[in-house]
This record gives structure tokens, sequence and C-alpha cells, in this order.
């Protein structure tokens, strides 16, 4: 009985609350517009047989004939592959100094780099407008060492979002590649530098492949919450960048279309099954290969 | 190995930079008496003043700070009974879709469970308000917890749990006098990463709530979103300060733990051997 009880409280709770929203915004994806309230026809009114020949693809159909959700799509994938690869540049010189610091810096590094992660999400992005704005600390900066003669325009553009993303993300990025450089043997190292490779050679043939798992993770981890982002691309980016996350916020806001909104979330889900499929593979080949 | 290369030495220093910077700025400004937030007028405290006597932003933080207290605590009990069935309750009906719903909210983009949510909320017809948000973060934290939790029963020894039992404890007894000992620090911390994770959530308390309640995030996004305000400064710096000193303390109380156990251990060896 306890053991029933143990497992049908948190069953039951994820079912209600977030299996089954999931079927509504499914069934709402396929069911039509209407201007009442709420927005849209139920599709379950009369009947099972009914629901089933009142489904319909018109809004995906919809989805593809209108350009925006494909440009946005489109640039969302882009600017989460750009972003996960600038995070790797900058994380991963980050992550091998801390695996080669001394023991007892560690634990204070470790958390000098999870530290930024219990801080308010949006008030570290929101620190960058002051920096990026045209009259802002970074173009003062440079102003004030000669660089420019006119301020950069940085915040409102696609640069500015890269550099919010790379920010809020890095410690994603640092923490598994430090966890694989960390377990990394050095005398291997030594070994193929006794044997004559150079130092640069040997981080290319031992380092890099014997931390790849954790590049790997790094890359997911940055990569599948930058695809669906809201609040970097609002703040930072202008009109311009289009993400898909801000689209469907303003569609449902703004527009009040819910079963567009819907359908543009049923295929943001279904891009992000790929990624985050490979993910796991990639974490259970780590977890075989340790054990 | 000990020695940092200049290198390393240099990506080190301009990766923290690159981490604080914006923030320490962020705070350094806060104290600047001027309303324009880039050009520097001298120190002042008045923003924090202002924001003090802000109603809006007072009761804001109030909401806030409910919606964490409670749903972190909902949340650690029901992921730690998540975390407890999924590493010790064996097979049972439906294993697989329990385990994929505890681990898809972790990876789910926020605007989707927000939309999910809401969706629900007004399909049944339920109010929005508080208690929207607080169901609405507790199940997305629940999983965090139980994540966290479950990584901690993994690791630890079966067979005391199993000594208790052949004592005569029963299941209860020995979970609430073996287990929930041991697993107590990871118990803890998730109840702290639900909380902070409730404090900071934007998105998804957007999408759940109505008129009736509107928490700091929200406030803080609406004011935002005009561009930079020295109040949200003070607000930030505020913020920061109790988050920093809430990790150094726990950090520090956590290391003179681990110090303790290694003494005792070390005690209990030396019995042993004599």
């Amino acid at each position: 009985m306890r053991r029933f009880l143990l497992i049908s409280v948190p069953y039951l709770w994820l079912l209600t609350l977030f299996l089954i929203p999931f079927v509504i915004v499914f069934k709402i994806a396929l069911s039509d517009a209407a201007l009442a309230i709420p927005p849209y026809m139920p599709t379950m009114k009369d009947g099972l047989s009914a629901m089933f020949s009142q489904l319909d693809f018109e809004n995906f159909i919809f989805l593809t004939e209108d350009d925006l959700y494909w440009k946005a799509y489109l640039s969302s994938l882009e600017i989460a592959f750009i972003s996960t690869f600038l995070t790797l540049l900058l994380g991963y010189p980050i992550a091998y100094a801390m695996a080669r610091a001394p023991h007892e810096w560690r634990a204070t590094l470790m958390m000098l780099i999870i530290l930024p992660f219990w801080t308010s999400f949006l008030i570290r992005v929101y620190a960058w407008v002051g920096i990026l704005s045209t009259e802002g600390l970074l173009n003062r900066f440079l102003f004030w060492i000669g660089a420019i003669s006119e301020p950069l325009m940085i915040l409102n553009t696609s640069t500015a979002v890269y550099i919010g993303i790379v920010y809020t993300y890095i410690p994603f990025m640092i923490l598994p590649i430090y966890a694989a450089l960390e377990r990394l043997d050095a005398s291997l190292i030594e070994a193929a530098e006794d044997l004559g490779c150079s130092r640069v050679k040997a981080f290319w043939l031992i380092t890099i492949p014997l931390s790849k798992g954790g590049i790997i993770a790094g890359c997911f981890l940055v990569f599948i919450p930058a695809l669906g982002e809201f609040v970097i691309p609002s703040l930072l980016g202008g009109s311009g960048t289009l993400m898909i996350g801000k689209v469907l916020f303003e569609e449902f806001f703004s527009n009040r279309d819910w079963p567009v909104a819907s359908a543009v979330a049923v295929i943001l889900l279904i891009i992000l099954i790929i990624p985050i499929i490979l993910f796991q593979r990639n974490e259970q080949r780590q977890q075989e290969a340790e054990g | 190995m000990n020695r940092l290369s200049s290198f390393n030495v240099v990506s080190l220093t301009f990766g923290f930079a690159f981490l604080y910077l914006p923030m320490l700025i962020l705070v350094i400004y806060s104290f600047n008496k001027s309303k324009l937030v880039t050009v520097w007028a001298g120190f002042s405290t008045k923003w924090y003043g202002e924001l003090l006597s802000n109603e809006a932003f007072l009761d804001a933080a109030w909401v806030t700070l409910k919606v964490a207290v409670i749903s972190s605590s909902i949340a650690t009990v029901l992921g730690t009974m998540a975390a407890y069935t999924l590493v010790r309750g064996g097979r049972f009906f439906g294993r697989t879709l329990f385990s994929g719903m505890i681990y898809a909210p972790l990876v789910m983009p926020e605007v989707i469970t927000g939309l999910s949510l809401l969706l629900l909320f007004i399909g049944i017809g339920m109010d929005r308000g508080v208690l929207t948000i607080v169901l609405a973060h507790t199940t997305f934290s629940m999983c965090f917890v139980s994540v966290v939790v479950s990584s901690r029963l993994a690791t630890f020894e079966r067979s005391l749990e199993e000594a208790a039992l052949d004592l005569g404890a029963s299941p209860f007894e020995a979970f609430r006098l073996v287990t929930l000992p041991i697993i107590a620090p990871a118990v803890v911390s998730g109840w702290l990463l639900a909380f902070t994770l409730s404090l900071d959530d934007l998105v998804i308390a957007s999408f759940a709530t109505g008129p009736a309640a509107t928490t700091l995030p929200m406030k803080i996004w609406s004011s935002v979103r005009l561009g930079v305000s020295p109040e949200i400064n003070a607000l930030s710096s505020i913020l920061i300060g109790l988050v920093a000193s809430g990790v150094i303390t726990v950090s520090l109380v956590s290391k003179r733990h681990s110090v303790l156990m290694q003494k005792e251990e070390r005690i209990a060896e030396r019995i042993e051997n004599n």
C-alpha cells in the first residue's frame, strides 16, 4: 500500500501537469482558430469520431506557407550552432586551465564557475544591456582608447545575442569538459612528449580525443536550451533577430493565435528530439566506457 | 604538473573576468547618483531607497518568495519520492514513461512548458494566480530535485538499508532512520536548486499567471524592456548579494561537514585497528 502511494503520487502529478498539457498542445495545434475565448474550436466537443474528422493540418500547412516561420526556425538553428561553437572556443581553454590548476584551487574554481548559475538568469542578461548599448560602457571604453570614432551598434543585433548566449551558457560547456580533462592521465601526455611528440601535437592527438565525451556533452547542453531561447533574443536582439522562442511567445500573447502557437511548439519539439536523443546516446556511451 | 603555464593563467583570468565583470559593473552602477545609467555622477544609495519605497516591487517580491518557498518544498517531497521509486522501486507498470517524464522537463524549452500548462489551466477553467504558478514551478523543479537525489541514492550502499530491515525496522523506519540522514545533503541541495529556479523563472510564470499575481522577474522584465534603469540595477545588486552570500555560506558549511566526517572516520579506523 505504501509502495503504491510512493509511486502513484509523483506519477499522477507528472501525468496531470506534464503529459496531459502536451496532449492538449497537440490537440489545439490540429484545431481551427476561432474568435472566441478560448480562441480555438474545441476539437473534442462532438465525440471521438467527430474529433478525428475535424482534425486537420491546416496550421502546419500555414506554417510552411508563411516564410516568417521558416526564417525563424532556420535562424534559431543558425544562432544556436554558431553560439555553441563560440562557447566551445571560449570554454575549452578555461576548462583546460582549471584541470591543470593546483589541486587546492580546484574546488574554489569550480565554485566560481557554478556561482553565476545561482544568480538570476534575467539579471545576467540584463547586465549586458548597459554594456552594449550605443552610449554603453563598451562603446565609451573603445572611444576612450581611440579604437573607434563612431559608436558601434551592438545591442539589438545578432552579435549581442551571441554574446548573451555564450555568457549565460558557458558554465554548461566548462563543467563536462573539465570533468573529462580532470580524469585524463597526465602520464599519457608525458609519454607522448618523451617519444618526440611536440606539445601542440600531443594536445591534438591525446588531450582532444580523450576529452571528446565532455566536448560533445557540453555542446548539447548549450545547443538544446539555446534553440528555444526567449529572454536573450528579446532583450539583446533587435526586431531583426528572429528566434522561434520569441515568435511563439508573440504569436501567443500578441496575436492570440493559439492554434498556430501550438503548431510552432510542436515543430520545435520535433526539431529538438534529434539532439536530445544524440545527447542521451553520448551519455550512455560515457557511462559504459567508465563502467 | 602543479605549475600553471602563462597560457593557462591568461585563459583563467580572461574567463573569470568575462563571467564576473558584467555583474560587477551592474553592482557598481547601482550606486550611481545619475539617472543616466552609464554616466558616473558620484556615489549615492538613493536608488536603494526608492526601490524599498516602491510598493509594486515589494508586492512582487513577496509573491515570488511565497511561490518559491511553497513550490520548492512540495517539489522536494515529490522529487525525493520519485527518486526513491526510480532507484529502489524495482519494476512497476509504466516505469519507462515515469522516468521519461522526470527527464523531459529538464530539456524542454520553457516556452513550450509554459504554453502547455496555460492551455491546461484554461481547459479546466482554473483561475490563474499564485496557485497556478506554484503548480507550474513544482512540476518542473521536482524533476531537478529527483535527478539530484537519485544520483546520491545510486551511490550509497544498499546493504545499510538491508541491515536495518534485518534488525527489525519497518521499511518506513529504515527510510527515516538510515536512508534519509544519508541522502539529507542531496535533499537540501535539491530544495535550494528548486528554490532558486522558482525565484528566477520568468517565462513559465508569465504563462501560468493571470492578472492577479505578478512575480519579481515579471516586474523586472516589464521595466527592463524599456531600457536600463537604476532601480533595477539596485534590485539586481541586492539579489546578487543574497545569492553570493548564500552559496558561500552553504559551501563553507558543507566543507566543514566533510572535514568533520573525515575526522570521525579516522577515529573509527583507529578504534578498529586497536
